[in-house]
């Protein structure tokens, strides 16, 4: 198990650079770079800038430059945001981003779970057909209409929520979490259900029945755990869902975290800060696949990685 | 998991091809199968309704008296009215919101199914070969998925958009480029299993090159879980398509989506709510449509979640 | 078991921070999470000012784009400085003298003057600024501006040391500048944020990271004292500015808002006195609802479409570019398609120049249909017809507005000539690329704002000197009356010289006017003191709350007291007259 784990983890290395050196190059392809502006600078202080920047050198040599940089942790100035290094910026921006990232997967896995949960033992009933309509609704509608919706009526008609903008309190944080886990939500219960309804078929849970187990010992301790399994392994993309959907409502909600940094570096040419936050994107997103990786093993007494 | 369940039937069907018996054995799964469908009153609903989006939006522009990019003058940002002509109102240039509703269902179904195809051409290939293979092979083709799972995918289609320009075959591409590594996963485990059953040993037996099986024994049999995937990725499809309108990436104007038309609306939605209305309700019935078919023939294909 | 499995992800999502975050956020808006009373009684004494994007930078030598002005605006203060309506003033100087030949400025500062931490603005912190910005490693983007000084030039070119420029601080509190040329909008200029004062013992001290709360000295009626990157930033009234008796509100807050839907709502339930813009979409709702709270104002700025003149079919071609021209309805697109108040505008010098009349064409005074008349009749001439129709690429960069208009005015070609348009929509750093190759491009959108009230600075980006030239026009005699314009020293002739260029160019047509801009945004009704201002440069040092404690007696910009100091008197009235202000130019 030690010995996969790690084995798993040597492989981040190879993943990252080849991360680095897909975006490295892709985003100097671009068009236009980061000092173009709608007045020409002159000539001289172009070439100021792009000394002080590193990019009049070779392409190449910048690259192992930024290479050597990425080994000690060091993702460079901002070219936008002059006063900032990448690391100060994500420094200041991930504790916003993971804060709302992490209590919309709260809430979109208990929710999820529960609907799921409820939908598959009332199986066909009215119950069932409403809890999925509504999940339905929840993949079907982008969240981009619903968020402004939700802002127009609990912020601006009720005045009960703050439309947006960013201070560490709880109220600006319900309506972005709640946008944020909508679809998430809606994906699980999907899940849970289907897995849950398997579950319940199998011989092992009628044995449990057949015991005379009442009907909630019978979930809570034989049905659960292998109905869970399925929504654990979708845990990786649920946080790329996340990831992806805090660059929406990020920008609707004028929540300073990463993602919209990512959308304006790109639009800027800012490349350290793009790269910044791909790289640093990549590695969570590695370490947190590996997490699931290793809880899905706990939870699963069938699986044995060799 | 679906590919486990799915097992005995597929056997039986393949097993019947193997041996060069006609398919009656395995138009009877189909048959099985739509029959079980067509008792699915929520599905039968949904592809009817999905049907009549389609005709529409293929055949409505023709029919519609405006064009698509006419500016009608008198008539800006008007909402409906049967008296202007404008059944769904018009936005802020005067152009009617009917036709562009219809022309934006063409481009989001049209990026929908073509990325799809994208992903399942990739993904089936990759996976049939991983799994047929198997071995060393097997895992370093997976292990390449593995690295290209921990790709914050959207972020390279964004920079891809920002590199290239707004280029909707590019969306197709990019889109269809990321989908495919669920599909790979999926048609490797189903590979997988379907290389151990006793008909394709006999076809390796009888000599048949790899090709030969992969394409004549192994493909038929991941019709069924192609048909579900294909279902269920078209509707995440056109929400990506509507993730990029809304950052501004999305197709090119007078071009348009259902994205970038329900982001438009999603500006105005107090002043002009009709912009947000008929082409959110075009997209969000087509997506609930294309989910309940998806569902409605995962369980028509899979008898087992049917007890 | 589903409760503890979720517990299990928070703390692997807490542990994912602890290992990967690569830098802890030594900041001061980590409040208290559950705490918003006090909060909400603090906010009513606060200026909320939404301010658009994420400034690029607090180091005013360095500064681009109009959301660092703003703040800039409000933290430094220069020599001179503007009253609330946009006339220049003195600022940090409290007088000055001008030598005889226009080319030594001699400026006395007000002894009041201090920086945030206390210390005197001394005429050394001017001398040691102004170095620093022309130093080529400063990098500024701006630094260009300074041009008029003497060796300002040099010294950016890396030829001269920045102690070789034409600055001298004569005493203690007296500052001399030497200019190369006598240049008529100078003392504007001063008002720009490449000449602030920056203290340089907190600069030294601080590194690289003079910029942030807590190092920042500013010689302006605020200090800075927060800065939630991508949220706002807060600045405090500085208890040392010279003038702060006058300084009504204590603390502002500019808020990065990009998304104008955003601030818009964040302005209608009450958490934003003042927005940076308004989203286009909204005018009729607005107008009905809100319609006191809106307010539109004329802006130093055009806005036009810009032909390719290196390239077919616009090439020796101006019967064509005259039809195109001639054939859209301004008057149509401002009222139905733009709607903010715009006008329609036929030469590229926005009305309002001082000393100047815009060079209208002709048939600026015909009716529409006279001119749809004459767009065919040109249209022919170029060789285009309804079975050979002209197929042409129209480009504009990704905004809503841009967009509007492309489909507007190609609407209005297609309609009118049968001319085929292909809209490109491209993103703002590819679009000012292939503008300014010159190779694809054939129409395409432009606008400017201009860097300081006159004529010059429009006309000029059709010389063929202009790096912004991006039309590849080239005409000898305007060029030739841009350059004797440059050194003409009497107003009047100047003003001859400028208009005939301007007469020359329209009639050309290597650009189609369409209107000028407005500003335009929603200022709550608590709000007073602000004044329409034609560079859009609003101080909130001048703004004051209605019905609360602070100021409510008269509007500061206002007092004439305060608005002209007797110490003007010694300006010459010629000066006076060209004086002008100095904004950044910067559209997206």
């Amino acid at each position: 198990m030690l010995n996969y784990s790690l084995r798993r983890l040597a492989w981040a290395f190879p993943t990252l650079l080849l991360l680095i050196t897909v975006a490295f190059f892709m985003i100097r392809v671009a068009p236009g770079g980061p000092f173009d502006s709608e007045k020409n600078l002159p000539p001289e202080i172009e070439q100021n800038l792009n000394a002080k920047y590193h990019l009049d050198e070779p392409l190449v040599q910048q690259y192992f430059r930024y290479l050597g940089q990425i080994l000690r942790f060091d993702f460079g100035p901002s070219f936008q945001y002059r006063d900032w290094t990448v690391n100060q910026l994500i420094a200041k921006g991930f504790p916003v981003s993971l804060s709302i990232g992490a209590l919309a997967m709260l809430l979109s896995f208990t929710l999820g779970i529960g609907i799921g949960t409820i939908a598959a033992l009332r199986q066909n009933s009215v119950l069932d057909h409403g809890l999925m309509g509504y999940a339905m609704l929840g993949i079907s509608i982008p969240n981009f209409v619903i968020a402004p919706l939700l802002i127009l009526v609990i912020s601006v008609y009720w005045g009960w929520l703050p439309s947006g903008g960013w201070e560490w309190n709880w109220r600006n944080m319900v309506l972005p979490v709640i946008t944020l886990a909508m679809p998430v939500t809606a994906y699980i219960a999907r899940l849970m259900r289907g897995s849950m309804i398997e579950v319940l078929h199998s011989d092992f849970i009628r044995t449990a029945r057949a015991k005379g187990l009442s009907e909630m010992t019978v979930i809570r301790r034989h049905a659960m755990k292998p109905a869970l399994l399925p929504v654990i392994s979708f845990m990786g993309p649920a946080l790329a869902g996340l990831i992806t959907g805090s660059v929406v409502i990020e920008k609707i909600f004028a929540i300073p975290g990463i993602g919209s940094f990512f959308v304006q570096g790109a639009m800027n040419r800012d490349y350290t800060l793009v790269m910044g936050v791909v790289i640093f994107y990549g590695a969570l997103i590695i370490l947190f696949n590996f997490l699931v990786d290793l809880i899905y093993a706990w939870l699963n007494p069938r699986v044995h990685y060799k | 998991m679906n590919g486990a369940k799915q097992q005995p039937a597929v056997v039986k069907d393949a097993f019947a091809q193997a041996l060069d018996v006609p398919q009656v054995a395995g138009r009877s799964l189909w048959e099985d199968a739509r029959h079980r469908l067509f008792k699915n009153r929520a599905a039968v609903f949904s592809l009817g309704l999905l049907l009549l989006i389609l005709v529409l939006v293929i055949v409505g522009p023709w029919l519609i008296p405006w064009d698509a990019d006419f500016t009608d003058w008198d008539n800006i940002y008007s909402p409906p009215s049967i008296a202007t002509g404008h059944y769904f109102g018009t936005d802020a240039v005067g152009r009617d919101l009917f036709v562009r509703t219809l022309q934006g269902g063409r481009i989001s179904l049209l990026v929908g199914l073509v990325a799809t195809v994208v992903s399942l051409l990739i993904g089936v290939t990759y996976g049939a070969i991983a799994g047929y293979f198997g071995g060393r092979i097997d895992q370093v083709m997976m292990r390449i998925v593995d690295i290209f799972y921990a790709m914050p995918f959207m972020f390279f289609v964004i920079l891809l958009m920002v590199v290239f320009g707004r280029n909707i075959i590019l969306v197709f591409i990019a889109i269809g480029a990321i989908n495919w590594l669920d599909m790979a996963r999926i048609v490797r485990g189903q590979t997988l299993s379907l290389k151990r059953t006793e008909y394709v040993e006999a076809a390796v037996a009888c000599g048949a090159t790899p090709l030969q099986i992969i394409a004549r024994h192994i493909l038929p049999n991941l019709m069924g879980v192609v048909v579900v995937y294909i279902t269920l990725t078209i509707p995440q499809v056109i929400l990506v398509e509507s993730f990029l309108s809304f950052l501004g990436l999305g197709v090119q104007e007078p071009m348009t989506s259902w994205g970038a038309l329900v982001n438009d609306g999603s500006q105005d939605m107090e002043s002009a709510p009709w912009m947000l209305i008929f082409p959110a309700v075009f997209l969000s019935i087509t997506l609930y449509c294309l989910n309940y078919v998806g569902d409605g023939l995962r369980d028509a294909l899979d008898p087992r979640d049917r007890v | 078991m589903t409760f503890a499995c979720s517990k299990r992800i928070w703390l692997v999502m807490l542990l994912s921070v602890l290992v990967v975050a690569c830098g802890k956020s030594t900041d001061d808006d980590q409040a208290p999470l559950f705490s918003d009373g006090d909060e909400k009684a603090a906010n009513s004494l606060v200026l909320r000012r939404g301010n658009g994007e994420e400034p690029q930078t607090l180091d005013p030598h360095r500064a681009t784009g109009v959301p660092s002005a703003n703040i800039l605006r409000d933290l430094f203060e220069g020599l001179t400085t503007e009253t609330a309506d946009g006339n220049i003033i003195p600022g940090a100087a409290h007088r000055w003298n001008i030598s005889a030949d226009g080319l030594t400025y001699t400026f006395y500062l007000d002894p009041l003057g201090r920086w945030s931490n206390g210390d005197p603005v001394t005429a050394g912190d001017f001398v040691f600024s102004l170095r620093r910005s022309v130093t080529p490693e400063t990098a500024s983007v701006y630094a260009g501006m300074l041009a008029p000084i003497k060796n300002a030039t040099e010294i950016l070119a890396g030829k001269k040391m920045p102690s070789a420029l034409g600055v001298s601080a004569l005493e203690e509190f007296v500052l001399q500048i030497h200019l190369t040329s006598p240049t008529a909008y100078f003392l504007g200029m001063l008002n720009h944020s490449a000449t602030y004062p920056l203290h340089q013992a907190s600069l030294r001290a601080a590194k690289g990271s003079f910029s942030h709360p807590g190092q920042l000295v500013s010689n302006g009626a605020y200090q800075l004292t927060k800065w939630a990157v991508r949220s706002f930033i807060e600045l405090k009234k500085n208890p040392y500015y010279r003038d702060a008796d006058s300084v009504g509100i204590e603390t502002v807050r500019f808020y990065v808002l990009p998304d104008q839907s955003t601030e818009i709502k964040l302005f209608r339930s009450g958490a934003l006195d003042w927005t940076n813009d308004v989203p286009i979409g909204q005018y009729q709702w607005l107008l009905k609802n809100m319609a006191d709270e809106l307010v539109l104002s004329p802006w130093m700025g055009s806005y036009f479409l810009g032909f390719n003149l290196s390239r077919e079919p616009f090439r020796g071609n101006k019967a064509l570019r005259l039809a195109l021209a001639l054939a859209v309805d301004r008057d149509l697109l401002t009222e139905k398609v733009t709607r903010f108040g715009e006008q329609p505008a036929y030469a590229l010098v926005p009305p309002g120049s001082p000393n100047y009349t815009p060079q209208e064409p002709e048939w600026a005074s015909w009716t529409q249909a006279e001119r749809d008349i004459a767009a065919l009749e040109y249209y022919a001439q170029a060789g285009y017809s309804e079975e050979k129709p002209l197929v042409v690429e129209f480009r504009y960069n990704t905004s809503e507005n841009h967009k509007k208009v492309a489909l507007a005015v190609t609407s209005m070609w297609r309609q009118k000539l049968g001319v085929q348009s292909h809209l490109i929509n491209e993103e703002w750093k590819v679009f000012l690329q292939n503008r300014r190759h010159k190779v694809l491009t054939q129409v395409f959108r432009a606008g400017w704002i201009s860097d300081y009230n006159d004529p010059v600075s429009f006309l000029d980006l059709l010389t063929n000197i202009s790096g912004d030239n991006d039309f590849a026009y080239n005409n000898e005699d305007f060029n030739s009356l841009l350059l004797q314009a440059s050194q003409e020293r009497i107003p009047l002739r100047r003003r001859r010289l400028l208009q005939a260029a301007e007469a020359i160019m329209i009639a050309d047509q290597p650009l189609v006017p369409l209107y000028t801009y407005v500003t335009k945004r929603m200022v709550s009704q608590r709000l007073g003191g602000w004044q329409h201002n034609v560079m859009d440069h609003h101080y909130s040092r001048y703004m004051y709350f209605k019905n609360e404690e602070s100021e409510p007696e008269l509007e500061p910009g206002n007092s004439p007291a305060k608005l002209a100091p007797e110490t003007t008197a010694e300006t010459t009235a010629e000066t006076n007259e060209k004086t002008s202000q100095v904004a950044i130019s910067e559209d997206g």
